[in-house]
Protein backbone atom coordinates (compact mmCIF):
# COMPACT_ATOMS: atom_id res chain seq x y z
CA UNK A 1 0.00 0.00 0.00
CA UNK A 2 1.13 3.48 -0.87
CA UNK A 3 2.09 5.23 2.03
CA UNK A 4 1.16 9.15 1.65
CA UNK A 5 3.51 10.05 4.31
CA UNK A 6 6.45 9.43 2.91
CA UNK A 7 8.96 11.23 5.58
CA UNK A 8 9.08 8.32 8.53
CA UNK A 9 7.53 9.57 12.06
CA UNK A 10 10.16 10.59 13.93
CA UNK A 11 8.34 11.88 17.01
CA UNK A 12 9.06 10.99 20.42
CA UNK A 13 6.49 11.35 23.58
CA UNK A 14 7.72 12.69 27.07
CA UNK A 15 5.24 11.54 29.69
CA UNK A 16 5.24 13.58 33.36
CA UNK A 17 2.09 12.74 35.68
CA UNK A 18 3.37 14.23 38.95
CA UNK A 19 -0.57 13.62 40.21
CA UNK A 20 -3.89 11.94 38.86
CA UNK A 21 -7.17 12.44 41.50
CA UNK A 22 -10.35 10.78 40.72
CA UNK A 23 -12.77 13.52 42.84
CA UNK A 24 -15.20 11.14 45.63
CA UNK A 25 -18.26 10.27 44.48
CA UNK A 26 -20.82 8.60 45.56
CA UNK A 27 -19.84 7.72 49.10
CA UNK A 28 -16.17 6.81 46.90
CA UNK A 29 -13.26 8.39 48.89
CA UNK A 30 -10.75 10.80 46.72
CA UNK A 31 -9.14 8.07 44.47
CA UNK A 32 -5.27 9.22 43.91
CA UNK A 33 -4.63 6.83 40.31
CA UNK A 34 -1.13 8.21 39.16
CA UNK A 35 1.35 9.40 40.66
CA UNK A 36 5.05 10.14 40.04
CA UNK A 37 5.30 8.38 36.42
CA UNK A 38 7.19 9.70 34.24
CA UNK A 39 8.89 8.23 31.11
CA UNK A 40 9.78 8.91 27.65
CA UNK A 41 8.77 7.18 24.43
CA UNK A 42 11.72 7.01 21.67
CA UNK A 43 10.19 7.20 18.27
CA UNK A 44 9.22 3.86 16.65
CA UNK A 45 8.84 2.19 19.60
CA UNK A 46 6.27 -0.15 20.76
CA UNK A 47 5.80 0.32 24.11
CA UNK A 48 3.44 -1.74 26.35
CA UNK A 49 1.59 -0.44 29.49
CA UNK A 50 1.11 -3.23 31.56
CA UNK A 51 -0.28 -4.44 35.36
CA UNK A 52 -2.86 -5.26 37.26
CA UNK A 53 -7.14 -4.10 36.32
CA UNK A 54 -7.38 -0.58 38.16
CA UNK A 55 -4.10 0.29 38.22
CA UNK A 56 -4.66 3.48 35.88
CA UNK A 57 -3.38 2.37 32.67
CA UNK A 58 -6.17 3.49 30.74
CA UNK A 59 -5.97 6.29 33.10
CA UNK A 60 -2.84 7.19 31.87
CA UNK A 61 -3.76 6.58 27.90
CA UNK A 62 -6.63 9.03 28.03
CA UNK A 63 -4.34 11.58 29.36
CA UNK A 64 -1.67 11.46 26.47
CA UNK A 65 -4.64 11.20 23.90
CA UNK A 66 -6.16 14.78 25.53
CA UNK A 67 -9.55 13.29 26.56
CA UNK A 68 -8.54 13.72 30.24
CA UNK A 69 -6.90 17.22 30.88
CA UNK A 70 -7.76 17.31 34.85
CA UNK A 71 -3.87 16.36 35.95
CA UNK A 72 -1.15 17.53 37.33
CA UNK A 73 2.05 17.08 34.73
CA UNK A 74 2.95 17.33 31.49
CA UNK A 75 2.73 15.66 27.97
CA UNK A 76 5.06 16.46 25.75
CA UNK A 77 4.41 15.19 22.14
CA UNK A 78 7.51 16.56 20.20
CA UNK A 79 7.75 19.54 17.56
CA UNK A 80 5.02 20.21 15.29
CA UNK A 81 1.21 18.90 15.46
CA UNK A 82 2.07 15.08 14.76
CA UNK A 83 -0.79 13.06 13.91
CA UNK A 84 -2.02 10.90 17.28
CA UNK A 85 -4.68 7.73 16.90
CA UNK A 86 -6.24 5.96 19.51
CA UNK A 87 -7.81 2.66 19.24
CA UNK A 88 -9.86 2.10 22.29
CA UNK A 89 -10.98 -0.85 24.06
CA UNK A 90 -14.32 -0.76 22.30
CA UNK A 91 -14.26 -1.32 18.39
CA UNK A 92 -15.96 2.44 18.98
CA UNK A 93 -17.46 2.32 15.38
CA UNK A 94 -21.00 3.86 14.13
CA UNK A 95 -22.99 1.02 14.05
CA UNK A 96 -25.54 2.87 11.55
CA UNK A 97 -22.54 3.10 9.34
CA UNK A 98 -21.24 0.45 7.80
CA UNK A 99 -17.60 -0.52 8.18
CA UNK A 100 -16.17 0.90 4.96
CA UNK A 101 -18.07 4.68 5.91
CA UNK A 102 -16.61 4.05 9.21
CA UNK A 103 -13.45 4.13 7.46
CA UNK A 104 -13.46 6.72 5.11
CA UNK A 105 -15.21 8.90 7.93
CA UNK A 106 -12.29 8.63 10.38
CA UNK A 107 -10.11 11.19 7.51
CA UNK A 108 -11.41 14.48 6.01
CA UNK A 109 -13.00 14.00 3.01
CA UNK A 110 -11.04 14.08 -0.40
CA UNK A 111 -8.11 13.03 1.62
CA UNK A 112 -5.56 11.00 -0.53
CA UNK A 113 -5.08 8.55 2.30
CA UNK A 114 -9.36 7.60 1.48
CA UNK A 115 -7.66 5.69 -1.74
CA UNK A 116 -5.71 3.40 0.94
CA UNK A 117 -9.19 2.66 2.70
CA UNK A 118 -10.28 -0.65 0.28
CA UNK A 119 -6.81 -1.80 -0.11
CA UNK A 120 -7.04 -1.88 4.00
CA UNK A 121 -10.10 -3.28 4.32
CA UNK A 122 -8.43 -6.52 2.04
CA UNK A 123 -5.47 -6.38 3.99
CA UNK A 124 -7.28 -6.94 7.46
CA UNK A 125 -9.37 -9.22 6.09
CA UNK A 126 -12.79 -7.10 5.78
CA UNK A 127 -13.29 -7.72 2.17
CA UNK A 128 -16.74 -9.60 2.45
CA UNK A 129 -18.28 -7.67 5.98
CA UNK A 130 -17.03 -4.18 4.38
CA UNK A 131 -20.74 -2.95 3.46
CA UNK A 132 -21.97 -4.62 6.53
CA UNK A 133 -23.52 -2.80 9.58
CA UNK A 134 -21.20 -3.13 12.25
CA UNK A 135 -23.31 -4.82 14.68
CA UNK A 136 -24.40 -7.32 11.98
CA UNK A 137 -20.41 -8.73 12.00
CA UNK A 138 -18.29 -10.71 14.63
CA UNK A 139 -16.97 -8.31 17.99
CA UNK A 140 -13.31 -10.07 16.26
CA UNK A 141 -14.37 -8.24 13.08
CA UNK A 142 -15.48 -5.12 14.75
CA UNK A 143 -11.75 -5.07 15.85
CA UNK A 144 -9.72 -5.67 12.94
CA UNK A 145 -12.59 -2.39 11.35
CA UNK A 146 -11.09 -0.30 14.37
CA UNK A 147 -7.34 -1.83 13.66
CA UNK A 148 -7.63 -1.01 10.30
CA UNK A 149 -9.40 2.75 11.09
CA UNK A 150 -5.93 3.53 12.70
CA UNK A 151 -3.69 2.54 10.32
CA UNK A 152 -5.59 3.98 7.66
CA UNK A 153 -4.59 7.30 9.23
CA UNK A 154 -0.84 6.77 9.06
CA UNK A 155 -0.30 7.94 12.56
CA UNK A 156 2.69 9.11 14.04
CA UNK A 157 1.61 8.26 17.51
CA UNK A 158 -0.57 5.38 17.67
CA UNK A 159 -1.87 4.64 21.75
CA UNK A 160 -3.94 1.29 21.99
CA UNK A 161 -6.22 0.78 25.02
CA UNK A 162 -6.76 -3.40 25.44
CA UNK A 163 -7.70 -3.87 22.07
CA UNK A 164 -7.82 -7.36 22.05
CA UNK A 165 -9.72 -8.02 25.19
CA UNK A 166 -13.07 -9.80 25.41
CA UNK A 167 -12.06 -12.43 22.07
CA UNK A 168 -11.15 -15.98 22.13
CA UNK A 169 -8.13 -17.13 22.58
CA UNK A 170 -7.37 -17.83 18.51
CA UNK A 171 -8.99 -14.92 17.45
CA UNK A 172 -7.03 -12.40 19.79
CA UNK A 173 -4.02 -14.16 18.41
CA UNK A 174 -5.06 -13.46 14.90
CA UNK A 175 -5.55 -9.67 15.39
CA UNK A 176 -1.98 -9.53 17.37
CA UNK A 177 -0.51 -11.02 14.49
CA UNK A 178 -2.34 -8.95 11.92
CA UNK A 179 -1.10 -5.56 14.22
CA UNK A 180 2.55 -6.81 14.64
CA UNK A 181 2.31 -7.23 10.76
CA UNK A 182 1.00 -3.75 10.37
CA UNK A 183 3.65 -2.19 12.60
CA UNK A 184 6.43 -3.89 10.67
CA UNK A 185 5.21 -2.26 7.60
CA UNK A 186 4.90 1.10 9.05
CA UNK A 187 6.71 1.58 12.56
CA UNK A 188 5.35 3.99 14.24
CA UNK A 189 5.37 5.42 17.98
CA UNK A 190 3.19 3.42 20.37
CA UNK A 191 1.81 3.27 23.41
CA UNK A 192 -0.40 0.13 24.05
CA UNK A 193 -1.93 -1.01 27.47
CA UNK A 194 -3.14 -4.52 28.70
CA UNK A 195 -2.55 -6.83 31.31
CA UNK A 196 -2.29 -9.82 29.17
CA UNK A 197 1.80 -10.64 30.00
CA UNK A 198 1.82 -12.59 26.79
CA UNK A 199 0.21 -9.96 24.42
CA UNK A 200 2.53 -7.29 26.33
CA UNK A 201 5.90 -9.95 25.67
CA UNK A 202 4.91 -10.51 22.20
CA UNK A 203 3.95 -7.06 20.72
CA UNK A 204 5.92 -4.70 23.02
CA UNK A 205 9.83 -3.51 21.70
CA UNK A 206 9.78 -2.34 25.63
CA UNK A 207 7.40 -2.76 29.10
CA UNK A 208 6.58 -0.82 31.52
CA UNK A 209 5.03 -2.07 34.49
CA UNK A 210 3.04 -0.24 37.21
CA UNK A 211 2.42 -1.10 40.55
CA UNK A 212 -1.38 -1.60 41.65
CA UNK A 213 -2.44 0.93 43.76
CA UNK A 214 -1.66 4.59 43.26
CA UNK A 215 0.56 3.18 40.23
CA UNK A 216 4.28 4.46 39.56
CA UNK A 217 6.28 2.90 37.07
CA UNK A 218 8.33 -0.39 39.03
CA UNK A 219 10.19 -2.43 36.00
CA UNK A 220 11.30 -0.73 32.73
CA UNK A 221 12.38 -3.54 30.71
CA UNK A 222 13.49 -4.17 27.05
CA UNK A 223 12.02 -7.04 24.79
CA UNK A 224 14.67 -8.69 23.05
CA UNK A 225 12.97 -10.44 20.42
CA UNK A 226 13.33 -10.44 16.79
CA UNK A 227 10.70 -10.03 14.39
CA UNK A 228 9.98 -14.07 13.71
CA UNK A 229 10.60 -14.59 17.47
CA UNK A 230 7.48 -12.85 18.41
CA UNK A 231 5.39 -15.41 16.26
CA UNK A 232 6.76 -18.39 18.32
CA UNK A 233 5.16 -19.05 21.15
CA UNK A 234 7.84 -20.50 23.10
CA UNK A 235 10.26 -18.00 22.93
CA UNK A 236 7.65 -15.62 23.79
CA UNK A 237 6.96 -17.72 26.76
CA UNK A 238 10.83 -17.76 27.90
CA UNK A 239 11.05 -13.96 27.24
CA UNK A 240 8.08 -13.86 29.65
CA UNK A 241 9.72 -15.71 32.42
CA UNK A 242 12.51 -13.93 31.76
CA UNK A 243 11.02 -9.79 32.68
CA UNK A 244 7.86 -11.21 35.17
CA UNK A 245 9.58 -14.08 36.55
CA UNK A 246 13.02 -13.12 37.52
CA UNK A 247 13.67 -12.43 41.14
CA UNK A 248 15.07 -9.40 40.49
CA UNK A 249 12.35 -6.03 40.39
CA UNK A 250 14.09 -3.44 38.08
CA UNK A 251 13.65 0.10 39.63
CA UNK A 252 12.34 2.95 37.19
CA UNK A 253 14.88 4.34 35.73
CA UNK A 254 12.76 7.45 35.70
CA UNK B 1 -40.84 -0.07 17.50
CA UNK B 2 -40.31 -3.62 16.63
CA UNK B 3 -42.55 -4.92 13.92
CA UNK B 4 -41.36 -2.52 11.46
CA UNK B 5 -38.00 -2.91 11.06
CA UNK B 6 -38.25 -7.30 10.88
CA UNK B 7 -38.33 -8.74 7.15
CA UNK B 8 -41.48 -10.14 6.93
CA UNK B 9 -41.76 -13.17 4.64
CA UNK B 10 -44.40 -12.70 2.23
CA UNK B 11 -46.80 -15.77 3.73
CA UNK B 12 -46.47 -13.92 6.54
CA UNK B 13 -47.55 -10.67 5.70
CA UNK B 14 -50.57 -11.98 3.55
CA UNK B 15 -51.56 -13.90 6.79
CA UNK B 16 -51.68 -10.83 8.60
CA UNK B 17 -53.29 -8.64 5.67
CA UNK B 18 -55.95 -11.42 5.94
CA UNK B 19 -56.59 -10.89 10.18
CA UNK B 20 -56.77 -7.71 9.46
CA UNK B 21 -59.36 -7.85 6.99
CA UNK B 22 -61.55 -10.49 9.02
CA UNK B 23 -61.32 -8.28 12.25
CA UNK B 24 -62.33 -5.42 10.12
CA UNK B 25 -65.06 -7.62 8.62
CA UNK B 26 -66.40 -8.32 12.32
CA UNK B 27 -66.63 -4.90 13.29
CA UNK B 28 -68.44 -3.64 10.57
CA UNK B 29 -71.24 -6.59 10.78
CA UNK B 30 -71.12 -5.50 14.49
CA UNK B 31 -71.89 -2.32 13.59
CA UNK B 32 -74.87 -2.74 11.15
CA UNK B 33 -76.08 -5.18 13.88
CA UNK B 34 -76.13 -2.40 16.33
CA UNK B 35 -77.63 0.10 13.78
CA UNK B 36 -80.26 -2.87 13.39
CA UNK B 37 -81.50 -3.41 16.40
CA UNK B 38 -81.24 0.58 17.67
CA UNK B 39 -82.61 3.73 16.75
CA UNK B 40 -81.54 4.57 12.99
CA UNK B 41 -81.31 8.59 14.03
CA UNK B 42 -78.87 7.66 16.76
CA UNK B 43 -77.12 5.03 15.12
CA UNK B 44 -76.86 5.11 11.16
CA UNK B 45 -75.38 1.93 9.91
CA UNK B 46 -72.45 1.39 7.30
CA UNK B 47 -74.21 2.02 4.27
CA UNK B 48 -75.75 5.43 5.81
CA UNK B 49 -72.84 6.66 6.41
CA UNK B 50 -71.44 6.29 3.16
CA UNK B 51 -74.39 7.89 1.33
CA UNK B 52 -73.38 10.39 3.66
CA UNK B 53 -69.93 9.84 2.73
CA UNK B 54 -70.61 10.00 -1.25
CA UNK B 55 -72.74 13.35 -0.21
CA UNK B 56 -70.54 15.14 0.85
CA UNK B 57 -67.36 14.41 -1.62
CA UNK B 58 -69.66 14.88 -4.69
CA UNK B 59 -70.69 18.46 -3.20
CA UNK B 60 -66.59 19.36 -2.45
CA UNK B 61 -67.29 19.93 1.14
CA UNK B 62 -65.34 16.74 1.74
CA UNK B 63 -62.45 17.71 0.18
CA UNK B 64 -62.18 21.59 1.15
CA UNK B 65 -62.78 20.56 4.80
CA UNK B 66 -60.28 17.75 4.93
CA UNK B 67 -57.38 19.86 2.99
CA UNK B 68 -58.23 22.54 5.26
CA UNK B 69 -57.60 20.53 8.63
CA UNK B 70 -54.87 18.66 6.75
CA UNK B 71 -52.95 21.98 6.40
CA UNK B 72 -53.27 22.77 10.11
CA UNK B 73 -52.37 19.66 11.54
CA UNK B 74 -49.47 19.66 9.40
CA UNK B 75 -48.26 23.17 10.10
CA UNK B 76 -48.95 22.16 14.41
CA UNK B 77 -47.13 18.80 13.59
CA UNK B 78 -43.92 20.93 11.87
CA UNK B 79 -43.94 23.33 14.40
CA UNK B 80 -44.36 21.03 17.55
CA UNK B 81 -41.08 19.13 16.24
CA UNK B 82 -39.50 21.74 15.76
CA UNK B 83 -39.48 23.77 18.86
CA UNK B 84 -40.16 20.32 21.04
CA UNK B 85 -36.87 18.93 19.55
CA UNK B 86 -34.85 22.01 20.48
CA UNK B 87 -36.10 22.42 23.98
CA UNK B 88 -35.12 18.24 24.21
CA UNK B 89 -31.87 18.41 22.88
CA UNK B 90 -31.11 21.65 25.26
CA UNK B 91 -31.91 20.34 28.30
CA UNK B 92 -31.33 16.90 27.56
CA UNK B 93 -27.65 18.06 26.99
CA UNK B 94 -27.27 20.82 29.80
CA UNK B 95 -27.72 19.54 33.35
CA UNK B 96 -28.51 23.25 34.70
CA UNK B 97 -31.07 23.37 32.12
CA UNK B 98 -32.88 20.47 32.80
CA UNK B 99 -32.65 21.33 36.45
CA UNK B 100 -34.24 24.41 35.65
CA UNK B 101 -37.06 23.51 33.31
CA UNK B 102 -37.84 19.92 34.74
CA UNK B 103 -40.84 22.11 36.49
CA UNK B 104 -42.07 23.84 33.34
CA UNK B 105 -41.96 20.56 31.56
CA UNK B 106 -43.60 18.70 33.95
CA UNK B 107 -46.31 21.62 34.52
CA UNK B 108 -47.12 22.14 30.47
CA UNK B 109 -47.43 17.86 30.19
CA UNK B 110 -50.05 18.18 32.76
CA UNK B 111 -51.97 21.40 31.21
CA UNK B 112 -55.16 20.42 29.82
CA UNK B 113 -55.56 20.51 26.13
CA UNK B 114 -58.74 22.85 26.85
CA UNK B 115 -57.28 24.85 29.19
CA UNK B 116 -54.01 25.67 26.08
CA UNK B 117 -57.00 26.04 23.78
CA UNK B 118 -59.43 28.59 25.50
CA UNK B 119 -56.58 30.65 26.60
CA UNK B 120 -55.28 30.71 23.25
CA UNK B 121 -58.58 32.23 21.66
CA UNK B 122 -58.62 34.41 25.03
CA UNK B 123 -55.23 35.56 23.98
CA UNK B 124 -54.67 35.53 20.48
CA UNK B 125 -58.29 35.75 18.90
CA UNK B 126 -59.83 33.59 16.49
CA UNK B 127 -57.06 33.89 13.77
CA UNK B 128 -55.44 30.59 11.37
CA UNK B 129 -52.46 30.99 13.64
CA UNK B 130 -54.61 30.20 17.23
CA UNK B 131 -55.27 27.41 15.61
CA UNK B 132 -51.76 26.20 14.98
CA UNK B 133 -50.26 27.41 17.98
CA UNK B 134 -52.78 26.06 20.35
CA UNK B 135 -52.11 22.27 18.87
CA UNK B 136 -48.65 23.01 18.69
CA UNK B 137 -48.64 24.13 22.72
CA UNK B 138 -50.34 20.80 23.28
CA UNK B 139 -47.72 18.87 21.54
CA UNK B 140 -44.04 20.34 22.26
CA UNK B 141 -43.82 19.37 25.72
CA UNK B 142 -44.33 15.71 24.81
CA UNK B 143 -41.86 15.91 22.11
CA UNK B 144 -39.36 17.50 24.17
CA UNK B 145 -39.57 14.90 26.51
CA UNK B 146 -38.90 11.97 24.52
CA UNK B 147 -36.00 14.13 22.79
CA UNK B 148 -34.66 15.11 26.53
CA UNK B 149 -34.20 10.92 26.56
CA UNK B 150 -32.44 10.91 23.33
CA UNK B 151 -29.97 13.43 24.32
CA UNK B 152 -29.29 12.10 27.36
CA UNK B 153 -28.60 8.72 26.06
CA UNK B 154 -26.10 9.95 23.47
CA UNK B 155 -22.67 8.10 23.74
CA UNK B 156 -19.97 9.90 25.36
CA UNK B 157 -17.77 7.09 23.73
CA UNK B 158 -18.57 7.92 20.14
CA UNK B 159 -18.03 11.58 21.02
CA UNK B 160 -14.55 10.85 22.00
CA UNK B 161 -13.92 8.51 18.97
CA UNK B 162 -15.98 12.09 16.85
CA UNK B 163 -12.61 13.92 18.67
CA UNK B 164 -9.84 11.81 18.23
CA UNK B 165 -10.49 11.11 14.72
CA UNK B 166 -11.27 14.72 13.85
CA UNK B 167 -14.99 14.59 12.42
CA UNK B 168 -15.58 18.55 13.85
CA UNK B 169 -18.42 19.96 14.25
CA UNK B 170 -20.49 19.55 10.85
CA UNK B 171 -19.60 15.56 10.49
CA UNK B 172 -20.11 15.20 14.02
CA UNK B 173 -23.97 16.12 13.92
CA UNK B 174 -24.30 14.37 10.53
CA UNK B 175 -23.33 11.02 11.43
CA UNK B 176 -22.39 10.96 15.28
CA UNK B 177 -25.70 12.65 16.54
CA UNK B 178 -28.30 12.98 14.88
CA UNK B 179 -28.52 9.10 13.93
CA UNK B 180 -28.38 8.58 17.86
CA UNK B 181 -31.50 10.86 17.93
CA UNK B 182 -33.39 9.64 15.08
CA UNK B 183 -35.11 6.54 16.78
CA UNK B 184 -36.60 9.17 19.37
CA UNK B 185 -37.40 11.63 16.67
CA UNK B 186 -39.59 8.88 14.96
CA UNK B 187 -40.82 7.69 17.83
CA UNK B 188 -42.20 11.27 19.05
CA UNK B 189 -43.09 11.85 15.04
CA UNK B 190 -45.71 9.20 15.40
CA UNK B 191 -46.98 9.64 18.77
CA UNK B 192 -47.06 13.20 17.70
CA UNK B 193 -49.25 12.85 14.48
CA UNK B 194 -52.19 10.57 17.10
CA UNK B 195 -52.16 13.59 19.10
CA UNK B 196 -52.37 16.36 16.64
CA UNK B 197 -54.67 15.45 14.66
CA UNK B 198 -57.40 14.78 17.45
CA UNK B 199 -56.84 18.04 18.84
CA UNK B 200 -57.09 19.78 15.80
CA UNK B 201 -61.06 18.97 15.76
CA UNK B 202 -61.63 20.34 18.99
CA UNK B 203 -59.79 23.47 18.43
CA UNK B 204 -61.48 23.90 15.12
CA UNK B 205 -65.11 23.25 17.38
CA UNK B 206 -63.93 25.66 20.09
CA UNK B 207 -62.31 28.77 17.95
CA UNK B 208 -65.51 29.37 15.74
CA UNK B 209 -63.57 28.82 12.90
CA UNK B 210 -65.49 28.46 9.30
CA UNK B 211 -64.71 25.25 7.91
CA UNK B 212 -62.45 22.34 9.33
CA UNK B 213 -63.67 18.60 9.75
CA UNK B 214 -63.94 19.90 13.41
CA UNK B 215 -66.19 22.60 12.21
CA UNK B 216 -68.51 20.07 10.23
CA UNK B 217 -68.73 17.44 13.54
CA UNK B 218 -68.94 20.55 15.33
CA UNK B 219 -71.91 21.94 13.32
CA UNK B 220 -73.56 18.25 12.67
CA UNK B 221 -73.54 17.68 16.10
CA UNK B 222 -75.81 21.22 16.69
CA UNK B 223 -78.06 18.84 13.70
CA UNK B 224 -77.86 15.76 15.70
CA UNK B 225 -76.62 14.49 12.59
CA UNK B 226 -74.93 11.48 13.73
CA UNK B 227 -74.28 10.14 9.97
CA UNK B 228 -72.09 13.06 9.28
CA UNK B 229 -70.14 13.16 12.40
CA UNK B 230 -69.47 9.37 11.42
CA UNK B 231 -69.15 10.05 7.86
CA UNK B 232 -66.21 12.64 8.59
CA UNK B 233 -64.56 10.68 11.57
CA UNK B 234 -64.29 7.70 8.79
CA UNK B 235 -62.71 9.97 6.20
CA UNK B 236 -60.29 11.33 8.63
CA UNK B 237 -58.86 8.32 10.22
CA UNK B 238 -58.67 6.30 6.38
CA UNK B 239 -56.04 9.53 5.78
CA UNK B 240 -54.21 9.68 9.26
CA UNK B 241 -53.55 5.55 8.45
CA UNK B 242 -52.07 6.11 4.95
CA UNK B 243 -50.31 8.71 6.42
CA UNK B 244 -49.02 6.53 9.29
CA UNK B 245 -48.26 3.13 6.95
CA UNK B 246 -47.28 5.26 3.94
CA UNK B 247 -44.81 7.55 5.60
CA UNK B 248 -44.02 7.34 9.26
CA UNK B 249 -43.61 3.18 9.33
CA UNK B 250 -41.10 2.96 6.79
CA UNK B 251 -39.24 6.36 7.97
CA UNK B 252 -38.84 4.65 11.22
CA UNK B 253 -38.04 1.29 9.74
CA UNK B 254 -35.33 2.89 7.96
CA UNK B 255 -33.77 5.07 11.19
CA UNK B 256 -33.55 1.76 12.76
CA UNK B 257 -32.42 -0.27 9.89
CA UNK B 258 -28.79 -0.54 10.92
CA UNK B 259 -30.04 -2.68 13.90
CA UNK B 260 -29.27 -6.36 14.92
Amino acid sequence: MASINETAPENSVRITVKRKTFPAIGGRDENTVLRDVSFEVAPREFVVLTGPSGCGKSTLLNIVAGLDQDYEGDIDLGPGSPRMTFIFQTPRLLPWRTIRENLMLSLPDGDLRQDNVDAMIDRVGLTEAKNAYPERTSLGMQRRAALARGFIQEPDILLMDEPFVSLDDPTAQGLRELLVDLWNSRPTTVLFVTHDRHEAVMLGTRILRLAPGSASIIADETVRLTPSDRTSRDKVQAELKRIFESPKVGVSKG
Amino acid sequence: MLPARKVTPAGATAERLLWTLASLTTLVALWSLAAAISDSRHLPGPAKVLEVLGQEAASGALWTNMSITLVRVACAFILAMLIGTVIGIVIGSYKRADQFFDSWLVLFLNLPALVIIALSYVWLGTTELTAIFAVAVNKIPNVAVQMREGARQLSRDLSEMAGVYNFGPWKTLRHVTLPQLAPFAAAAARSGLALVWKIVLVVEALGGHATGVGHQIHAAFGNYDVPTILAYALAFIVVIQIVEFGVLQPLQARVNRWRR
